[in-house]
């Protein structure tokens, strides 16, 4: 019997190897790490559902590119009246959804009223709260007034969280989700992947690709091990940087380090004692060796920042020289607060590798400096319910990765508890700026206020390390919005 | 016999029930939110009320509980807060790859077993037999993820015989959902394996210096034929007691297995439910998974019955 059993067993083998499904010839094949919850980009967080339909299923009136700047989508103009509180939407025609129904104004007016509306579960509803009215004027145009000026209402208009969707399927798009984009969803198994195929009565340019697939491979070991089988093509976001090395030889794969909106800090409970002394603060900020940081958690990839923005955006000012790695100094800034040595604090780490592999580097320099720091691993959820929500903690590591957020210093009751009253005034500028010069102006101004404050102690800006078959192409290497967008990706013949 | 079995039943349903009420309570005392979690960092209060009265999660947890009883009564497990589907469906589909699985492992390993097992014992004290026991020791020793790593690396990553992981579904055709199946099928399947010989191997010598199986002998029935007639037979009760436990542990317990290969098994399923505070979900699968291991429980009592008449006679 047993030998019968082996004997079957390994006919199966053999049949199995032979087995290989041939490779698909105009197809993608995506790795992503996390798969999403759900697919509707105007119900949840996450970046995984944007990874999978931005851009790819969804549309919205503006888009995002590679670069971070705002492109015309369903909207193929605009004009804003003079005192910047009307926005007129010129809307594309002939756009149709992927169950058939056509686009037009009242699909913009039901998504943004859907969104703002006292029952909207939007994860970003306060993208929404400056409009005060959405009127369809006629089927291709949309008026939407808002209640005060807003700088960055094109761009908000362009996140995930503000695609258009239809009355008619938006119930249903968590699991089958319905837009207007290139690519419509075809299956999603639930676990290991998520299908797309080319839209063929796509408005615009249609996609290149007939199919993409999204596989789920949330273990680094797991990821690289696709990539050399072949079982992956791209990972826009490759979760093993330790093995880049490996890559880099070889011929098959192109590496392309780019930057995102991640801002990773080492943040501080500013209402807290000792913590609401600036000295102890700075001492903090002194204390970090930001280059080591990145070596060791990044592989080296990665920009040291000195305050809360990105270092790609045009109004980004180099604050790192502000408070450079210094232990002395910050042992004499601690001496001068009289708490020389007797700071004991906790630092509260989620999972990500560069909190819990950042934390023990930082642990580690803070007690150089006399800071007593106990460390904390904390999952997610524990994470949002401890820090986030209640403000329980001293310490903790986090990467602030949506898009122009440096505005959640002005909030009052966020976990650091900043909210200057100062601070405050100048975001409130920022929103009443007429122009570009005054804007930058402004956020630069902000930003030097954080640094001067050390309101949190900043790291480095999280980058975005892509790795692909060097034959495809079209992909993005910077993520100014968590997306894969793979609308212009192709393959190369060679 | 009749009896018996009603008996059994009944503190199966009873054990099921103080199950439902022990998940629930331990997961409603473990901190976080699932509307928080959906959110995320820029949502405010507001929206996390409405989400949570969707939800559900308003409501006292007493309610929650009769509500998921009752619902559950009925055979419906409820609906994902995250996925948003129905969770059996969720348990389904996980199911349609653990389940074959943990058989195919299963089965491999007592292929491997009982052989290997039977002959150790057979040439026991002698080279053969240290040869096994040294293996076998050897494969309770190696950390099965790195066995399943060392697998993809040899057949996936350089002979390119298997894909390194992921699972096509069922409807791609038989073969392709089997193949993908082979070497995560090994990886679980040689670790048990391992045990399952070594147990084997000193139930059977313990049997074989018992009085039976020396009557046997000097009937005059071979050192080989007492041994499978008498002493197998006898030894199969450890045997068994281990095979359910690994079938139940397989069932979930694959979840490291499971991360190396990218597959959609349930182990997968309740680690990130539980990350992501889906509670319905973990509530839905651990309930599954103790029916599970209740009914496994059963049916190995049913095999001792088989296996050796003495149980039988004890019990009724």
């Amino acid at each position: 019997m047993a030998r019968h059993l082996l004997t079957l067993l390994a006919a199966c083998f053999a049949l199995a190897a032979c087995g290989q499904p041939a490779a698909q010839s105009n197809a993608a094949r995506i790795g992503i790490v996390l798969e999403p919850p759900n697919l509707d980009p105007t119900a949840g967080a996450a970046a995984a559902i944007d990874e999978v339909v931005y851009a790819n299923v969804f549309e919205g009136l503006t888009r995002i590119d590679e670069h971070g700047d705002v492109l015309p989508a369903l909207a193929l103009s605009w004009d804003i009246s003079p005192d910047r509180l009307t926005y007129t939407f010129h809307l594309r025609q002939g756009a149709r959804f992927h169950d058939g129904t056509t686009f037009d104004a009242s699909d913009v007016k039901f998504s943004l009223d859907r969104a703002r509306a006292p029952d909207s579960v939007n994860a970003q509803k306060s993208l929404f709260e400056p409009i005060a009215t959405v009127d369809a004027v006629n089927p291709s145009t949309v008026k939407v007034t808002l209640s005060r000026p807003t700088n960055d209402f094109l761009f908000n208009m362009g996140w995930g969280d503000a695609v258009i969707v239809a009355p008619e399927s938006a119930a249903k798009n968590a699991t089958i989700p319905i837009g207007t984009g290139p690519f419509r969803f075809s299956r999603w198994l639930k676990g290991t992947q998520i299908e797309l195929a080319k839209n063929p009565d796509y408005w615009g340019t249609p996609a290149k690709l007939d199919k993409v697939v999204f596989l789920v491979i949330p273990d680094p070991a797991a990821a690289y091990a696709a990539l050399l089988a072949g079982d992956v093509d791209s990972f826009p976001n490759f979760p093993a940087p330790e093995l880049l090395p490996q890559i880099a030889g070889d011929p098959r794969f192109a590496i392309a380090i780019g930057t995102t909106e991640g801002e990773t800090i080492l943040a501080i409970n500013n209402a807290r004692p000792p913590f609401n002394d600036i000295r102890v603060r700075q001492a903090i900020s002194h204390a970090i060796n930001r280059r080591a940081l990145i070596d060791a958690v990044g592989m080296g990839y990665g920009t040291p920042i000195g305050s809360h923005f990105p270092p790609h955006n045009r109004a980004y000012i180099d604050l790192t020289g502000r408070y450079p790695f210094d232990p002395n100094k910050a042992r004499a800034l601690l001496k001068d607060a009289g708490r020389a040595s007797d700071i004991s604090a906790t630092l509260k780490l989620p999972p990500p590798p560069y909190a819990r592999r950042g934390g023990e580097i930082i642990a580690a320099e803070l007690r150089a400096v006399g800071i007593n720091v106990k460390i904390e691993n904390i999952e997610w959820a524990q994470w949002l319910d401890q820090v986030f929500t209640n403000g329980n903690f001293d310490l903790t590591i986090v990467s602030h990765t949506e898009p122009m957020d440096i505005g959640i210093y002005a909030r009052d009751g966020y976990y650091f508890h900043y909210a200057k009253p100062e601070f405050k005034a100048l975001m409130a500028a920022l929103d009443r700026a007429a122009t570009d010069q005054e804007r930058t102006k402004l956020l630069r101004d902000a930003q030097r206020m954080l640094a001067e404050d050390a309101v949190n102690a900043f790291l480095y800006q999280l980058p975005k390390i892509g790795v692909w078959n060097a034959r495809l192409h079209g992909q993005w290497v910077n993520s100014p919005v968590q997306a894969n967008d793979m609308t212009a990706a192709y393959w190369s013949e060679k | 016999m009749a009896r018996y079995l009603l008996q059994r039943a009944f503190s199966l349903g009873l054990t099921l029930l103080i199950a439902t009420l022990v998940i629930f309570v331990v997961l409603d005392i473990v901190p976080g939110d699932p509307a928080s979690f959906m959110m995320g960092l820029n949502a405010d209060p507001q929206t996390l009320a409405q989400l949570r009265h969707e939800l559900g999660l308003d409501l006292p947890a007493w309610q929650r509980y009769f509500i998921w009883l009752g619902s559950l009564a009925g055979g419906d497990l409820g609906i994902s807060y995250t996925y948003r589907v129905p969770v059996s469906e969720l348990i389904v589909e996980r199911l349609s790859v653990s389940l074959p699985l943990t058989l195919m492992a299963t089965a491999l390993s007592l292929v491997i077993a009982i052989p290997l097992g039977v002959f150790a014992a057979a040439r026991r004290g002698r080279f053969s037999d240290a040869a096994v026991v040294g293996a076998t020791q050897l494969g309770v020793a190696i950390p099965n993820f790195w066995f399943a790593l060392l697998l993809v690396f040899v057949f996936a990553t350089t002979l390119h015989w298997f894909s390194a992981g992921g699972f096509p579904g069922w409807d791609e055709g038989t073969g392709h959902a089997l193949q993908a199946l082979v070497l995560p099928t090994i990886a679980l399947a040689l670790p048990q394996a391992a045990i399952l010989t070594r147990v084997t191997r000193s139930a059977l010598i313990e049997t074989l210096g018992e009085d039976f199986v020396r009557t046997a002998r000097s009937k005059g029935l071979s050192e080989a034929r007492s041994l499978r007639r008498h002493a197998l037979r006898n030894a199969l009760i450890p045997v068994l007691t281990i095979l359910g436990l690994q079938f139940t542990f397989l069932l979930a317990g694959a979840i490291i297995v499971e991360n190396v290969f990218y597959l959609p098994g349930l182990g997968r399923l309740v680690l990130q439910a539980i990350t992501q505070r889906d509670l319905i979900v973990v509530q839905g699968v651990v309930i599954v998974l103790v029916a599970a291991a209740v009914t496994v429980t059963f049916l190995v009592e049913i095999a001792y019955m088989i296996a050796d008449p003495r149980v039988r006679v004890g019990r009724t």
